[in-house]
């Protein structure tokens, strides 16, 4: 779960998988919400799963838990 | 019988607003607005300006690119969120100023950023029933700076005004297909209606434009990638057939999540969202007219027209140039 996110996110940003810290927040990683807004979608998408947004679901460690917490 | 576009005509406010112009009164900066939406400048109409002078220069260029006169037009649609009165219709006084026979068929529609697709696709019926089978006009006109909240910096720097026509010709065998989706809902992109004048009624809301950016935001990226997939699967066609694309400029990030998500070459999606932001169905007859006066439209080419907004409506449009 965590590669493939990591994989969506760093195919976003044009990086290389090893450049993505799964702690660091969002906003440190470049991404403004917009583009967690498209991320939110594509993962969805790909991964069959519904995201509600909130504040607190600021980074990559986060998204896991809480995508493996619906089951 | 189908239909070809015949002329294209466009017209713009003098005032220009730009970003730094809005930074004056509102907590904002280029820097946010450009990189969140693409724009860094608007057209707003001022008092000498009417959505009827714009719509009737914007059909005046159209009729002169397609050396028609007023006389042969028999239908006129008009797109607009509200024209410059609540009755009679923007398309009276449109007809009256171009001097159109009192016999043509009119009618404004209020179908939001979406309005000259639909508007497209009432003119089609009217070409494929026979009703009519010479020419017609689509003219969309909006004046967002009349419904945007000028108090809400989320919102009001997004807008513009602007009117965009085209001249339609009857053609047998010219490609011409749609695919639409509506659903009932004003939550999350509305704009309200003024007070009431009724003493029975105790509303006394603001006519403005309310949204939920995210929400239309991904209602966005979505629908275009799913109506032009639509509109290419029906009609047996690939990306690569179609010449250009047409996007309602609302957000250059949507433009750009469009073209990510359809893995198409970005030299086919041509914007202006940086001069003018959105200016509703006026967007995309403006955007046309000022590709295919650059040449960047042939005769024959393929093009699909995609628009999304209130309703929340999208629609896409296939058209043989
Ligand atoms: C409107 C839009 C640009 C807003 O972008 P967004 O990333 O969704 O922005 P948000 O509303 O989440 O706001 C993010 C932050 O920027 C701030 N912000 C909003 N507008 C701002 C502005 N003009 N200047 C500076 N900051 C602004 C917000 O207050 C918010 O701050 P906070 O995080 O401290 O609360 C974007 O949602 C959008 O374009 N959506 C589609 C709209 C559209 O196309 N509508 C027409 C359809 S026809």
């Amino acid at each position: 779960m965590k590669e493939k996110l990591i994989a969506i996110i760093a195919e976003y940003l044009g990086k290389d998988a090893s450049e993505i810290e799964a702690d660091a927040t969002f906003e440190d990683l470049g991404l403004d919400s917009l583009d967690i807004a498209e991320l939110v979608m594509q993962i969805e998408d790909e991964l069959g799963v519904t995201i509600e947004l909130n504040a607190e679901l600021n980074n990559i460690d986060k998204l896991v838990e809480y995508i493996e917490n619906q089951g | 019988m189908s239909f070809r576009i015949l002329g294209t005509g466009s017209a713009l406010p003098v005032t220009t607003v730009s970003n730094e112009d809005l930074t004056k009164f509102l907590d904002t900066s280029d820097e946010w607005i450009r990189t969140r939406t693409g724009i860094t400048e608007r057209r707003v109409m001022n008092d000498g300006e009417s959505l009827l002078t714009l719509a009737t220069s914007a059909c005046k260029n159209a009729l002169e690119m397609a050396n028609t006169s007023p006389e042969e037009i028999e239908l006129i649609v008009c797109t607009t969120l509200a024209g410059d009165y609540t009755s009679p219709a923007l398309y009276c006084l449109i007809a009256k100023a171009l001097g159109l026979s009192d016999r043509v068929i009119t009618m404004d529609t209020n179908m939001g950023c979406c309005g000259f697709e639909y508007g497209l696709q009432i003119a089609h019926t009217y070409f494929a029933s026979g009703m009519i089978t010479k020419k017609a006009i689509v003219v969309s006109a909006e004046g967002l700076s009349r419904h945007a909240d000028w108090s809400d910096r989320a919102t009001c720097c997004l807008f513009g005004d602007a009117s965009g026509a085209v001249v339609l010709e009857a053609a047998p065998d010219r490609k011409v297909d749609f695919d639409w989706t509506v659903s009932g809902n004003a939550d999350i992109l509305n704009i309200t209606r003024h007070a009431d004048n009724s003493p029975w009624n105790t509303y006394d809301g603001k006519g403005v434009l309310h949204m939920n950016g995210q929400e239309v935001f991904k209602f966005a990226v979505s629908s275009i990638s799913a109506r032009i997939g639509a509109v290419l699967e029906k009609n047996g066609l690939a990306p690569d057939d179609i010449a250009k694309f047409f996007l309602h400029q609302a957000n250059i990030r949507i433009i750009n999540s469009a073209i990510h998500k359809m893995g198409v070459a970005p030299e086919k999606f041509p914007h202006n969202i940086e001069r003018l932001g959105n200016t509703s169905s006026a967007t995309i007859p403006v955007l046309l007219d000022e590709t295919v006066r650059a040449g960047g439209v042939q005769r024959g080419d393929k093009i699909i027209l995609c628009a999304f907004g209130a309703g929340l409506a999208s629609i896409a449009c296939l058209l043989e140039f």
